[in-house]
């Protein structure tokens, strides 16, 4: 708590129609840190990522990342201001190459104008080579390289995932929000996986926030959890500490918990 | 090495390709061994390359539907028309003008219709393009329903190749860019592309001016060569015939869209006797290509050097 908090978010709220999707919601990560958001299903946790993505406006509250606030701006002005995500169900752009897919996700930092473009100028060929060589660094990383000519939608479900991943770190997020990383994939994935988001964090100093219900991967790697029920946080610790949280076991990790 | 090498071989073979095209029909225009019915069709086809490529950037690339083609190309012919023929300015301040005047006008309308989606965006350029043949009908300075008659000729030969080779090459260049990518993200999935830190809006609003821009090239040139223009000309059918060449050349595929604007120029102009038969057989051959290739035929993928090279056998 000493630290100083990269993302502070204070009485979020959001509700479609009656329903109440998010309530309440009081949150704060570190820079650098590595925190879990967990719930059961429809508890409201890919809303939160929205809501803090700018995919969903707020009906109250406040989201304090770097001391600006984000609400009312719009997805793309949040993503640079350092915020990058995956996304629950794949959302590649299924009909280029993985290379171009990564490529994509670095325009942001484009190196060259408009009009370097239409005029092939040297900056043109410069900065593509740029682009180009930070795309095959990235996906170097994560093992992907020889797949870069590869269409996105021909590569198997584990490697979209991880695409994903390499396509929210090539806009060089200070947080990185991963909604699900490990869904549907088996247990030796899930552990590469959980390495992988340790290295990258490493690498690239980075501060990563996510949801996952897969519990071995969420309480291995995490340093702290929120737990999210009914659109309500109802507990916040250590793994160690939600582990032995009553209300945490009666809403969901039930008998699972040994 | 190799790669610089081959970068500079490969713009050398197409400046060689073209350059040689341009000479060859210059050379039987100015010793008259070219039929005028033959050069009409040359003309045509450069005008239609220049006006399916713009809109491919705005379909194809950018996955906007859009049915007001024709009416960007109907600003860019009046504007020029007006410039040159009323105004006694030079042909090139009246294309400058055409682009300029034709770009805004896709400004305009792009900015409130582009957060439409869809058949709804279809729609409201659709609506567009009879808004601005039914405005040019009433403005009794460009006389109306008759249009403007007597425009001078100064589309020759090497303005129309010129124009359709620009074209291509600013379209070209700026898809195989960090924009390009951009924009055809926003084909591929809008929200991702958002959520990458692409401003969707802006890009769409880009695609849709430079689209509309060379239209009004499109339009220039069209005035300038068959030196009469009526509001009539640029009416829904013409929006789709252009859309036809796209969508035949297969949708996110410049060289699909050029091949397809070559041919479905040919294919009228050698019907023409056959007026009837025409619009059968046009109808047949675009009913034929959506069940058995719906890509289009080059589907998203572009012909290059490198294609031939495999076709010959050559060097991958």
């Amino acid at each position: 708590m000493d630290d100083i908090n990269l993302m502070e978010i204070s009485k979020l709220e959001k509700s479609f129609g009656g329903l109440n999707a998010v309530q309440d919601f009081n949150f704060h990560i570190a820079e650098n840190e590595l925190v879990g958001l967990i719930g059961p299903n429809g508890a409201g946790k890919t809303t939160v990522f929205n809501l803090i993505t700018g995919v969903y406006k707020p009906d109250n509250g406040c989201i304090m990342f770097r001391d600006e606030n984000l609400v009312g701006m719009a997805p793309h002005t949040i993503c640079t201001k350092g915020i990058a995500r995956t996304f629950q169900n794949i959302r590649l752009f299924n009909d280029l190459s993985v290379l171009d897919n990564v490529k994509i996700a670095a325009h942001k930092n484009v190196p060259y104008s408009l009009m370097g473009a239409v005029f092939r100028t040297p900056g043109y060929f410069r900065g593509e080579s740029e682009i180009e060589a930070e795309a095959l660094h990235y996906l170097e990383i994560f093992n992907l390289r020889n797949k870069k000519d590869e269409l996105a939608r021909n590569l198997p479900y584990g490697e979209q995932r991880r695409i994903e991943i390499v396509r929210a770190l090539a806009t060089r997020p200070l947080l990185l929000i991963l909604d699900e990383p490990a869904a549907g994939m088996n247990p030796q994935e899930t552990q590469a996986l959980m390495e992988l988001i340790r290295y990258i964090r490493k690498e690239f100093n980075l501060t990563i926030l996510l949801i996952e219900h897969d519990m071995s991967l969420v309480m291995g790697v995490c340093e702290r959890l929120y737990v999210l029920d009914y659109g309500q946080i109802i507990a916040e610790g250590t793994p160690a500490e939600i582990r032995a949280d009553k209300r945490v076991i009666e809403a969901y990790l039930g008998e699972d918990v040994g | 090495m190799q790669k610089v090498n081959n970068k500079w071989l490969k713009l050398g073979i197409e400046v060689v390709v073209l350059a040689a095209l341009f000479t060859l029909v210059q050379y039987l225009i100015t010793a008259g061994l070219l039929k005028q019915y033959y050069q009409i069709s040359l003309a045509s086809m450069c005008i239609n390359v220049t006006l399916a490529v713009s809109l491919s950037l705005i379909n194809g690339f950018t996955g906007q539907l859009s049915l007001g083609h024709a009416g960007f190309m109907a600003v860019g012919a009046y504007i020029a028309a007006i410039m040159t023929n009323m105004l006694d300015l030079p042909f090139i301040t009246g294309i400058l003008a055409a682009m300029l005047g034709a770009g805004l006008a896709g400004f305009i309308i792009g900015v409130p219709t582009l957060r439409l989606k869809g058949d709804y965006l279809a729609i409201a350029t659709l609506a567009f393009g009879e808004i601005i043949r039914v405005t040019l009908q009433n403005i009794g300075y460009v006389n109306g329903p008759a249009g403007i008659m007597g425009i001078p000729k100064f589309a020759t030969w090497p303005w129309l190749f010129g124009g359709a080779i620009v074209t291509i090459v600013v379209i070209v260049n700026l898809i195989n860019s960090s924009y390009g990518r951009a924009i055809i993200s926003i084909r591929e999935d809008e929200t991702a592309s958002e959520l990458m830190g692409i401003n969707t809006t802006k890009y769409k609003v880009l695609a849709f001016v430079v689209g509309a821009g060379f239209a009004g090239l499109a339009g220039a040139l069209y005035a300038h060569y068959f030196y009469i223009i009526k509001p009539e000309t640029f009416n829904f059918l013409k929006s789709f015939d252009i859309l036809v060449m796209v969508v035949l050349g297969g949708l996110g595929s410049t060289t699909g869209a050029i091949i397809a604007a070559v041919f479905v120029t040919a294919l009228t102009a050698a019907l023409q006797s056959f007026p009837a038969i025409r619009m059968v057989l046009y109808a047949l051959i675009l009913i034929i290509v959506m069940i058995y290739r719906p890509q289009g035929l080059m589907g998203n993928k572009e012909l290059s050097l490198r294609t031939f090279g495999r076709i010959w056998g050559g060097r991958h």
